[in-house]
């Protein structure tokens, strides 16, 4: 395996919650600009281990390295695969006391010292990118669901991430909002972003994705490209995961 | 089908008049205003019969007369040959005093509280769980008396007094510190600081319409510290660059000169501290909790530290939950305040106490203090709800 150019390694990773093993034994690697798709069912520890990557969650054992930087307790580390490493969550999690150009410019003026009128201007830009600028001055509780994930993208844009985490963007939207999210994660994706993503956008993963990664019981099952993956599955586990998706 | 049954029913075809809930409203009110005037009219008969055997006039004329009674501590100047008028002013301002002190305290301990309980830190945690339960769990009173008797008993007599260059004691005399002489320097330096404040504010008002206006934004920090420091500073050297200060020095007992932070003053404020800050404690920390924890994740997610995660994200969002407990905890502290009659601190209440057993003058001085109580009450109430408006207006939700 192509080792050295790996933007994100996982090696060995496991992780317990008490005495629950959520993820057993986990290695992967993701290249600059490649695009990974997670899937599998629910509980099989497709968050956690993507939070393990930005360490909001902690693992036990095995190494994980963003842009060669090691994952672990040492705090400046943290902070600097922070600053890579953007998120999205499934809530959202937009901060409701402030106006979406407030929830843009926070990050880069605290974390980054960035002086507040080129704050604004970047904020403006991603704004615009995502489609959503004439709401800067709105709150996030005066948004759709659909207005509130492009505006979080955006957030996490701000901070010129190199990297893009998705834990399920469109699992809390309305069918007819899902489109507008998902067709800015590819326009991200095609301007060579890598992204790692949890999602069960089935279409985004056959177009989109270079690799799906399955994962049941806190394994990966099967690692492949999606035409592989999805039409000549090798493992019974991804037959029957992928028939009953299928099915819905 | 039930309406059938209804129109069978003999008792819906016939109303009695006393049954009509309407007369019952009113007949209710009526009675329940004959007590009240009753019960009023009592009271102030009875008190006016009292007062006529004793031969107590009534009102508030005695206000102008000299009270004759010394108080130990007073912000404004004040002798025995003083009235009972600037008596009161006295109380009042230590009532005040210790008010506006305790509440700028308390928030910050209680805070400081608040937060250390949810530390990941298990020690830290525990330690401010038993600060919180030790207070909840003593009547104030005795928190009060506890901290009166461990200032005056574990500090050492004045002679003995801890000193700091000589200019400043710790005894059981309390704490003595030089005071600057209020000549014509001081007040110059004075009127330059509070020019500079008047200053800043515009300063800074001025720089939140430019930077929506424009984006531009001016280093308002810098401007504020520059015009506060520097101001004073420039009339202070052009005025000669003198100051005097009036140093404590050992007089017999005491010491004399400078300003003092007597013991009482010092156990009131630390005690009603103390206990009110274990109160706001548990308010902050619920507050904290009902911020759901995926905000935090996700400023953790964009690099922010946790304190800032804190400050910038969770605190301005617990605001909302934390104001309306906060404020009556503060109405609290002001009620409790009361309790300096038992160290000795001459607050408003203590004041009263004095002037009501000289004078006989209980519904006058009672009066007295209870307008003032309900006008701090209603004021600090009016400035939260003020507050908490401004703070949940935001975002629209
Ligand atoms: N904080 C926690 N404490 C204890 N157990 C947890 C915790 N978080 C997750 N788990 C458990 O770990 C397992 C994996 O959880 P995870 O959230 O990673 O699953 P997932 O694949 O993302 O599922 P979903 O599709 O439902 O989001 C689950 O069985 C879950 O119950
Ligand atoms: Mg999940």
């Amino acid at each position: 395996m192509p080792n050295d150019d790996a933007v994100i390694s996982l090696k060995d990773v496991n992780k317990w919650y008490g005495s629950f093993h959520a993820l057993r034994d986990i290695s992967l690697d993701v290249r600059k600009g490649e695009r990974v798709v997670v899937a599998g069912p629910s509980g099989s520890g497709k968050s956690t281990m993507i939070r393990c990557i930005n360490r909001l969650e902690e693992h036990q054992s095995g190494t994980i390295t963003v842009n060669g930087t090691e994952v672990s307790n040492d705090v400046k580390a943290v902070e600097k695969v922070r600053r890579d490493v953007g998120m999205v969550f499934q809530q959202f999690n937009l901060f409701p006391h402030l106006t979406v150009l407030e929830n843009l410019t926070l990050a880069p003026v605290w974390v980054k010292h960035m002086p507040k009128a080129e704050a604004r201007d970047i904020a403006m830009r991603y704004l615009e990118r995502v489609r959503i600028h004439e709401q800067a001055n709105k709150y996030p509780g005066q948004l759709s669901g659909g207005q509130q994930q492009r505006v979080a993208i955006a957030r996490s844009l701000c901070m010129r991430p190199s990297i893009m985490l998705f834990d399920e963007p469109t699992s809390a939207l309305d069918p007819e909002m899902i489109k507008e999210v998902l067709d800015v994660m590819v326009e991200l994706a095609e301007e060579g972003m890598t992204m790692v993503c949890v999602t069960h956008e089935m279409g985004f993963a056959r177009t989109v994705a270079d690799t799906v990664v399955f994962m049941a019981d806190g394994q990966i099952v099967e690692k492949n490209t999606p035409a592989e993956l999805f039409g000549n599955p090798r493992e019974e586990r991804t037959k029957q995961f992928l028939s009953q998706i299928i099915r819905h | 089908m039930s309406r059938d049954t209804a129109a069978l029913d003999p008792s819906r075809q016939f109303h009695h008049w006393w049954n009509n809930e309407r007369f019952r409203g009113i007949l209710y009110q009526v009675l329940l205003l004959a007590a009240v005037v009753g019960v009023g009219w009592f009271l102030v008969s009875n008190t006016l019969t009292n007062l006529n055997a004793r031969h107590i006039a009534t009102g508030f004329v005695f206000l102008d007369h000299e009270a004759g009674f010394g108080i130990s501590e007073h912000l404004i100047d004040y002798v025995p040959s003083d009235s009972y008028l600037r008596a009161f002013a006295v109380g009042l301002i230590n009532t005040v005093e210790i008010a506006v002190l305790g509440i700028v305290l308390t928030t910050l301990l209680g805070i400081v509280m608040g937060v250390l309980r949810l530390s990941s830190n298990w020690l830290v945690a525990r330690l401010a769980a038993a600060y919180v339960e030790a207070m909840r769990n003593v009547p104030v009173l005795l928190l009060l008396l506890f901290c009166y008797s461990g200032i005056t008993v574990s500090l050492p007599l004045a002679r003995n007094a801890y000193s700091l260059f000589d200019c400043i004691y710790l005894s059981n005399r309390g704490l003595k510190l030089p005071a600057p002489v209020w000549d014509a320097s001081t007040q110059a330096v004075t009127a330059a600081l509070v020019a500079a404040l008047v200053l800043a504010t515009l300063v800074s008002a001025f720089a939140r319409r430019q930077l929506d206006r424009t984006g531009r934004s001016l280093p308002v920090a810098r401007i504020t510290l520059g015009l506060v420091l520097g101001l004073p500073l420039a009339v202070f050297l052009a005025g000669g660059a003198h100051l005097s200060f009036d140093v404590p020095h050992l007089a017999g007992f005491n010491f004399a000169g400078g300003v003092t932070v007597s013991p009482e003053f010092a156990a009131l404020l630390l005690g009603l501290v103390a206990y009110t800050g274990a109160f706001v404690a548990e308010i902050v920390r619920s507050g904290i909790l009902a911020v759901s924890y995926g905000q935090t994740e996700a400023a953790l997610a964009l690099g922010l530290t946790r304190m800032q995660v804190l400050r910038l994200v969770v605190l301005p969002q617990s605001l909302r939950v934390i104001i309306p407990p906060l404020t009556s905890q503060y109405l609290n502290l002001i009620k409790n305040s009361p309790l300096a009659v038992a160290i000795g601190f001459p607050d408003l209440v203590s004041v009263a106490n004095t002037a009501i057993n000289q004078t006989g003058q209980a519904v006058e001085g009672v009066t007295i203090i209870m307008t003032i109580y309900l006008g701090l009450s209603l004021l600090i109430s009016v400035l939260m709800n003020w507050y908490n408006r401004r703070v949940a207006l935001r975002g629209g939700r």
